[in-house]
């Protein structure tokens, strides 16, 4: 049902016509079949520009502060992930993560709350919004662009109005909500933090559950074509109200990666992250049209934009072009993306 | 297909839940008080919907966000001396650092309901043109905490003077590295904007530490080596500018990439406290101890003064947003009621609120004091 094994066997069964194909028909297939392949061509490519302009940037220590910088937008753009694979698009993620940190942040300082509870519940907010996201998506039958626009600016609000313009600080969190932020040494000097590994593990667990699990199989589905979808069976709303509240519990733990990367819990943070997070979807080869996409892609894209942003700092050259490269990385991935969906036709 | 463009089946049913739902947003935001300024409105004091007509003043203080302790201080400043005053102020503000549109919008907004008047911290030159329509249309502005670019675009500025913040701070940098080579690393807000709070607290504190700093209202066009001549003087080398929001957040991953370029940093100058304590973050990441660099910042905030308190800033320049807003809103009661306009401080071309040294450790030479009175005069 997915792409890939409908892809597969598509070949298979029709060795002989592969022969036929141009090389450029050839590569638009295995583009089509390894929709990451691009995106890690392009951070192959990033990182050695880089390396070559300055000496300073394959640094162990340096490579291990771009994973730490990426984790929280890479956090996010996996929930974001879910959420374009069936066609959606979720403006409010920034907000949710900005406002489950503060949840968990707050009821633990100023409420008393243990630390273990206090973050549950910050997750389980994370996981309610996303629910109602759902909720608007399905039962309402608005579009999420519109849906999660609005809760953009619903969420945004009741994190100001709970936090009152407050920050709480380093010393004032809990320990069990600064986990994240304590270093972890690789061999090699490079140095992570456990809220890297906590992503690369949401990661992992996404990619088996999307590639082996039903559920992953019905999400593919339902994004591909939800009207087939429903004819083969599926309860699609089913599966995109199941979609936005998984998301939600994502963007809430991104809360508490937020939390472990900057040492404090501050209403002013994430305030592009939403964009942040459909620019790693995109050009980590995802398509906006739903059904068509890996997560390691999207983590490749988190890295690209890493990358691009620690680079450019490093080498002493002007952030303005960090936008001019991510903008024209964003036309392009979409630009092949529509070029590579016509490799089914 | 994009289910995203799709706007197919909005039933009945559906149309009166959204129905409900707007009317509740619009009973909910009018709960929250008749506001009526642009860009991000938090609240009003009072209620201004008689204030155009009545005989009340009414007054917009427009802050850059409402997010800042400093601006959340300045706005409960100016809620306070307007109900002593019995002037109906109007809060709004930007979305962020660098929303001009947002306060553009709640200039003209003061404009249209006809209020006599509006403190801005003006977020750049960009909000000039709208300052210039409402004084032409017969308001009264005062710039509070940023003066404007030129000055003279308000009626006058109550304001910290940021290049003596940040000259106290370059020269406690100086006389504390009691002749060490300097290796520096300055975060400012910005480096695609030009923002006079930004070049002159950084370039203040060049100054402060005796590094000539080429054209003062640029920031990073200074010799990136040669010598300094505050406290015993001595070699330094500038490892960059970084552009950081004035947040934790980018204040981090300014220190971050800045680390990445020379691990020597030894002196670290941040334009606020939240970027300072994201500076802090990132040095003990990379296993430096507090005491082996000198952090210095400016604010005066409660939580930035308890972080000298807990040696994490070496020095800290505290300014007053209570007493800008205070003043501030006196200044219009006075031009309104009695015609008296408030003077600029001699030498300056905006009313100086005044600004304190706070460090744990003083030094000979360096007036300074210490953090409990930073905190007995701390906002926020």
């Amino acid at each position: 049902m997915t792409d890939a094994t409908a892809t597969t066997a598509g070949y298979d069964a029709a060795e002989e016509f592969l022969d036929r194909q141009s090389p450029i028909q050839r590569l638009q297939g295995i583009l089509h079949a390894y929709p990451w392949l691009s995106p890690a061509v392009v951070l192959v490519i990033a990182l050695i520009i880089f390396s070559s302009i300055t000496s300073l940037f394959a640094q162990p220590g340096n490579l291990g502060t771009i994973t730490q910088q990426t984790a929280v937008t890479a956090t996010l753009a996996l929930g974001q992930t879910l959420i374009i694979l069936t066609a959606g698009i979720d403006l409010s993620c920034g907000a949710v993560m900005v406002f489950s940190s503060m949840v968990m942040a707050k009821l633990a300082f100023d409420q008393g709350v243990a630390g273990l509870p206090a973050l549950f519940l910050g997750i389980l907010v994370g996981g309610i919004a996303g629910l109602i996201n759902g909720l608007l998506v399905t039962r309402v039958n608005l579009p999420p662009f519109i849906v999660t626009l609005g809760t953009l600016g619903i969420f945004t609000s009741l994190t100001l109005l709970y936090a009152t313009g407050r920050t709480v600080r380093n010393r004032e969190l809990a320990d069990e909500l600064k986990w994240l932020g304590k270093p972890v040494l690789l061999p090699g000097g490079f140095t992570i933090t456990y809220g890297v590994l906590v992503m690369i593990a949401l990661y992992l667990v996404f990619a088996y559950v999307l590639r082996y699990t039903a559920w992953g199989t019905h999400v593919y589905a339902v994004g591909d074509d939800p009207d087939a979808a429903r004819l083969a069976g599926i309860q699609v709303n089913r599966v995109l109200l199941s979609v936005y509240a998984t998301a939600g519990v994502i963007f809430g733990i991104a809360g508490w990666v937020l939390i472990g990367r900057v040492n404090a819990a501050s209403p002013n943070s994430g305030i592009d992250a939403n964009l942040d997070s459909i620019t790693a979807v995109v050009i980590g080869g995802t398509s906006l049209f739903g059904g068509r996409g890996r997560v390691f892609g999207t983590l490749i894209g988190a890295l690209i934009v890493g990358v691009v942003d620690n680079g450019l700092s490093v080498a002493g050259l002007d952030e303005a072009y960090k936008r001019l490269a991510i903008g024209t990385l964003i036309i392009v991935a979409v630009t092949a993306d529509q070029w590579i969906r016509r490799a089914r036709a | 297909m994009a289910r995203w463009n799709s706007t197919r089946g909005v039933g009945r049913r559906s149309a009166t839940l959204l129905g409900v739902a707007v009317t509740a947003s619009f009973v909910l935001a009018a709960c929250g008080g008749s506001s009526s300024g642009g860009g991000d409105v938090s609240a009003t004091a009072g209620s201004s919907d008689t204030a155009a007509a009545g005989d009340k003043i009414a007054v917009s203080l427009i802050t850059k966000d409402s997010t800042n302790p400093f601006f959340v201080a300045m706005q409960a400043g100016a809620k306070a001396a307007g109900e002593k005053q019995g002037v109906d102020i109007t809060i709004a503000s930007g979305k962020a650092e660098g929303d001009d549109q947002g306060q553009i919008d709640a200039i003209e907004n003061a404009i249209s309901t006809k209020q006599k008047g509006i403190l801005i911290t003006p977020m750049s030159t960009g909000v000039n043109d709208a300052i210039e329509k409402a004084r032409a249309a017969g308001l009264f502005v005062i710039a509070l905490d940023t003066p404007p670019d030129p000055a003279d675009t308000v009626d006058i500025t109550f304001a910290t003077d940021n290049r003596k913040a940040g000259q106290l701070i370059g020269q406690y940098a100086a006389a504390a590295l009691d002749g060490k080579k300097a290796v520096i690393a300055l975060l400012d807000i910005f480096d695609d904007k030009v923002v006079s709070v930004d070049y002159n607290r950084d370039q203040g504190f060049l100054e402060g530490m005796g590094i000539p700093v080429g054209d003062g209202k640029v920031n990073g066009d200074e010799p990136k080596t040669g010598k300094y001549t505050g406290g015993k003087g001595g070699d330094y080398e500038i490892v960059g500018n970084e552009a950081t929001g004035a947040n934790e957040e980018g204040g981090q991953k300014g220190m971050e990439n800045l680390l990445a370029k020379n691990p020597n940093i030894n002196v670290v100058y941040t334009i606020n406290e939240p970027t300072a304590a994201g500076a802090d973050a990132a040095m003990s990441a990379k296993g430096k101890k507090p005491a082996d660099y000198i952090l210095v910042s400016v604010d005066g905030g409660k939580s930035g003064v308890e972080d000298v308190k807990a040696g994490v800033i070496d020095a800290t320049s505290q300014q007053y947003p209570l007493k800008m807003a205070e003043l501030g809103v006196q200044a219009i009661v006075d031009i309104v009621k009695n015609n008296k306009k408030p003077e600029v401080t001699p030498g300056l071309d905006f009313f100086d609120t005044g600004v304190t040294l706070i460090a744990n450790t003083p030094i000979a030479g360096v007036d300074s004091k210490d953090p409990q009175y930073g905190l007995d005069n701390a906002w926020g």
